[in-house]
């Protein structure tokens, strides 16, 4: 993409995380704990897009992620690119894996659910999109989760 | 050595189930030992549960064990707001294992996480209750000579009673035939036959109830039709005598054929039925005895070698 394209401002080193759903965009950053984060932080939504119609994009200056801190992105918005930037240029580009195991993150949907009765931690067990948590059993799909 | 806790069916294996039933039967020839003297055993009853509470303590003073414990959730620190961990690891510094009723599903699994003693799970909610499913396995072998092959009839409430849930899990392994007998509002939920096809459990839905049926019966396993899991009390009206066992019923019965009931029965056996050759519920109740001594060893590290030689039985 030329400079003139560009939807937001450069960073010289860092990640770009693009491709969110306009709607998730505050979720993703959330879920990757930006808002604690010293280093500058550029968060944008709205932005025309045609694999989701409208998008967000986040720069996040300075800042490396894990392969676990990724891979909680995939109960929100499992398609987002993150580009890895050195020195003004792109060095690689990673995209969510969906990993076996969820921790802490999605809620039990059962309300008897002993980690709805208690402060814990949830723990789901993921397989073909069905999250079945570790502790009732109880099944939910990927997509119609709701964060804790 | 790692700890050992009880706490669901769905992953013992074939070979494990076939251990526990022998232990069992060790237990059932000599039910008064003290292999456990010298231990003291906590039963945490946070939703009452007299059958199975009195079952578990009984199989703890066979045992030579000592009893700590409630009975009645309302005199616990859990009503002042105490969360299970703390409540788990306090009593986890008086005893050396525990078993837990709950009403929270998933609790004993979290008490397990939580504790350094074993866990026994007693009932958690609507989830598991994988003690009485053991006893309904002894019960099954000890009847039949085996659990290989089986025609086994589930009857009644198939759609929240977690005992006939527990019991298809833990007969995969042994090739059985089910067949659910239940009212609509009442039938085996969907997931758990999609669990039969997915481990080539063969099975049969019915909504009658008659001798032709049941005929071909080795097991037949009844359960309650209870009024407060109908939306529709007319529809209850219509099906409360329908699911009802009497001695008519079974004259075409395989004289193999023994009726399981986890108890307590209210009107879905006649009383009749009970002096009926085939009748086996209140023995099934009895084995549970045996069972859950089993499993106290198990958990606390007492191997099937060491309760064959236990030099410790009192005649």
């Amino acid at each position: 993409m030329n400079k003139k394209e560009r939807l937001v401002a450069a960073i010289e080193n860092g990640t770009v995380i693009d491709h969110i759903p306009t709607d998730k965009t505050y979720q993703v950053a959330s879920l990757l704990g930006l808002f604690t984060l010293k280093t500058p932080v550029t968060i944008g939504f709205n932005y025309p897009s045609k694999k989701v119609g409208s998008k967000g994009i986040i720069k996040v200056s300075d800042k490396f992620f894990t392969d676990d801190e990724v891979s909680r992105l995939s109960v929100v918005a499992p398609n987002v690119i993150l580009s890895i930037i050195r020195d003004y240029e792109v060095v690689e580009k990673r995209s969510v894996v969906t990993p076996s195991e969820i921790k802490g993150i999605v809620k039990c949907n059962n309300p008897k659910c002993i980690t709805n009765n208690e402060p814990m931690k949830t723990h789901f067990h993921v397989e073909n999109g069905v999250l079945t948590c570790h502790y009732c059993e109880k099944e939910q799909d990927i997509n119609k989760v709701e964060l804790c | 050595m790692k700890k050992h806790n009880f706490v669901t069916i769905a992953d013992l294996t074939r070979e494990k189930i076939l251990y526990m039933i022998e232990m069992a039967q060790e237990f059932e020839k000599h039910p008064n030992r003290e292999l456990l003297k010298g231990k003291v055993v906590a039963t945490l009853f946070f939703e009452p549960s007299t059958r199975t509470r009195l079952s578990f303590e009984t199989a703890a003073n066979r045992l030579g064990a000592r009893v700590i414990g409630f009975a009645d959730p309302k005199i616990t620190s859990g009503t002042k707001g105490e969360t299970l961990k703390d409540t788990i690891l306090m009593v986890s510094n008086y005893a050396d294992v525990i078993v837990m009723r709950h009403y929270i599903e998933g609790a004993a699994q979290y008490a397990s996480e939580v504790a350094p003693v074993p866990i026994v799970n007693a009932g958690d909610g609507a989830h598991q209750h994988p003690s009485q499913c053991m006893l309904d396995l002894y019960s099954i072998y000890k009847t039949q000579g085996t659990l290989e092959n089986l025609n086994i009839y589930l009857v009644g409430d198939l759609k929240y009673g977690r005992t006939v849930h527990s019991l298809i899990m833990a007969m995969r392994h042994f090739n059985p035939t089910f067949h659910f007998v239940a009212p609509k509002e009442l039938a085996m939920p969907k997931e758990y036959k999609i669990y039969c096809d997915e481990h080539g459990i063969k099975y049969q839905e019915h909504t009658a109830f008659n001798e032709k049926v049941i005929a071909d019966a080795d097991i037949l396993y009844m359960t309650r039709v209870q009024k407060e899991r109908f939306s529709d009390l007319m529809e209850y009206e219509r099906v409360k005598n329908v699911y009802v066992l009497n001695n008519d019923l079974l004259k075409n019965a395989k004289p193999n054929m023994k009726i399981l009931h986890p108890l307590p029965r209210v009107n879905e056996i006649a009383y009749e039925v009970d002096d009926n050759p085939h009748a086996y519920y209140i023995q099934q109740a009895g084995n549970g005895l045996f069972a859950r001594e089993a499993i106290f060893c198990d958990v606390l590290g007492i191997t099937l070698d060491e309760v064959k030689n236990d030099k410790t039985i009192i005649h």
